[in-house]
């Protein structure tokens, strides 16, 4: 739970906000001059997407904190499937759809298995 | 679609008139573009807005983040770790770590926009997010010659009705949000939609290293508190990305004669 004093909630809020509208403006604000990244800095940030994230996801995946630090198979399933049809679709929405439909369907679903009548 | 006519030099008189509807013409393509956007936009704006409550954010909070920051990714990196109780330092940290790769944006894109005055790229520098610049720097590399007045007006189709829906959104997603049952585990929202935001980005062989690297360095450093193994891991993950891209790049010129 975010349980911070307002002033502190919005300093940070606006910081983030000038920062980032800072880092948006960065080269636009010297459109014309010849300010240019040297190649080894575009290099990097080439790779800023592919790494922060992932560097953020993997312990919320592999040790979420709602199951104290357990791993969780529907979870696991969750994410797995949503980098599966992201990587396949080339789409954020197919990949939301299959982490929410993994997240939220299979405990349904073992429900289900759970409930049906012992085999015969 | 729009026949790419041969234009002939317009006659001074009408000159206004045809820059105007090009103008406009160039916002309704844009605008088009935004809608497709927007399927993505809508449920992502209203999972924020209720993760964002969820987590204990007041309204007006989570309404200033989606209007003055407007930055998706980053807006769910910080409420996660402001969550978790991490120090502000941190959860901003990794939430300007998160926007870096618009620096990357600006940089690309602020040679189609030279001739635009200061005042115009100041307001374009609030539009400047992943969808908005994938759109433009396409067509901009595609119509070398479009009008700067078309440039804006396709920047603003793209990002304006976008930006409406994702404040929408946001506080449809907070309204709904505080009642969304205890069941649906929400917590785990976030790591889908930046799994999902990352996935689509993994097309070439350094992008795999630097995710794979990445998520192994912090999947290490986890025992560290607040995520602070975090920025570790992502310049690890970067630098493996970028020494494959070279390493590639080597192979790849081999054959040609020195």
């Amino acid at each position: 739970m975010i349980d911070l004093p307002p002033t502190q909630l919005w300093a940070i809020i606006l910081v983030l906000a000038a920062g980032t509208y800072l880092i948006r403006l960065s080269f636009l604000a010297f459109a014309g001059a010849a300010a240019r990244l040297p190649e080894w800095t575009l290099r990097l940030l080439r790779y800023v997407p592919v790494t922060v994230l992932p560097a953020l996801v993997a312990p919320m995946v592999v040790w979420p904190k709602a199951t104290e630090g357990e791993t969780d198979p529907v979870r696991l399933a969750a994410a797995l499937a949503a980098l599966g049809v992201g990587a396949l679709t080339r789409s954020l929405f197919w990949a939301i759809a299959a982490g929410f439909a993994a997240l939220f369907g299979l405990p349904e679903l073992a429900a289900l298995v759970a409930a049906l009548p012992p085999g015969r | 679609m729009a026949e790419a006519a041969p234009e002939s030099p317009p006659s001074a008189a009408e000159a206004p008139a045809r820059a105007r509807r090009g103008a406009r013409r160039a916002f309704r393509d844009g605008a088009a573009i935004s809608f497709s956007f927007m399927l993505v936009g809508a449920p992502f704006g209203l999972l924020f807005g209720a993760v964002a409550t969820e987590a204990g954010l007041p309204i007006a909070e989570t309404m200033a983040l989606s209007v003055v920051v407007m930055a998706g990714a980053a807006q769910f990196a910080l409420v996660e770790l402001l969550a978790d109780g991490a120090p502000a330092l941190i959860a901003l940290m990794a939430a300007f770590a998160v926007n870096l790769r618009m620096l990357m944006y600006s940089a690309s894109i602020a040679p189609h926009l030279a001739e635009a005055r200061l005042r115009t790229r100041l307001w374009m520098a609030y539009f400047l997010v992943d969808q908005v610049y994938a759109a433009s720097i396409h067509r901009f590399t595609e119509r070398p010659n479009l009008p700067l007045r078309e440039k804006t007006a396709f920047w603003l189709g793209v990002g304006g009705p976008m930006f409406v829906v994702w404040y929408g959104a946001t506080y449809a997603g907070a309204v709904v949000g505080a009642r969304i049952p205890e069941g649906w585990s929400l917590d785990f929202a976030p790591a889908i939609t930046f799994i999902a935001i990352c996935a689509p980005m993994l097309r070439t062989l350094p992008s795999l290293v630097a995710a794979g690297v990445a998520v192994a360095a912090a999947l290490a450093l986890a025992w560290l508190p607040w995520s602070l193994g975090l920025p570790f891991a992502a310049l690890a993950g970067m630098a493996a990305g970028a020494g494959a891209e070279i390493a590639l790049a080597r192979r790849g010129l081999r054959p040609r004669p020195a």
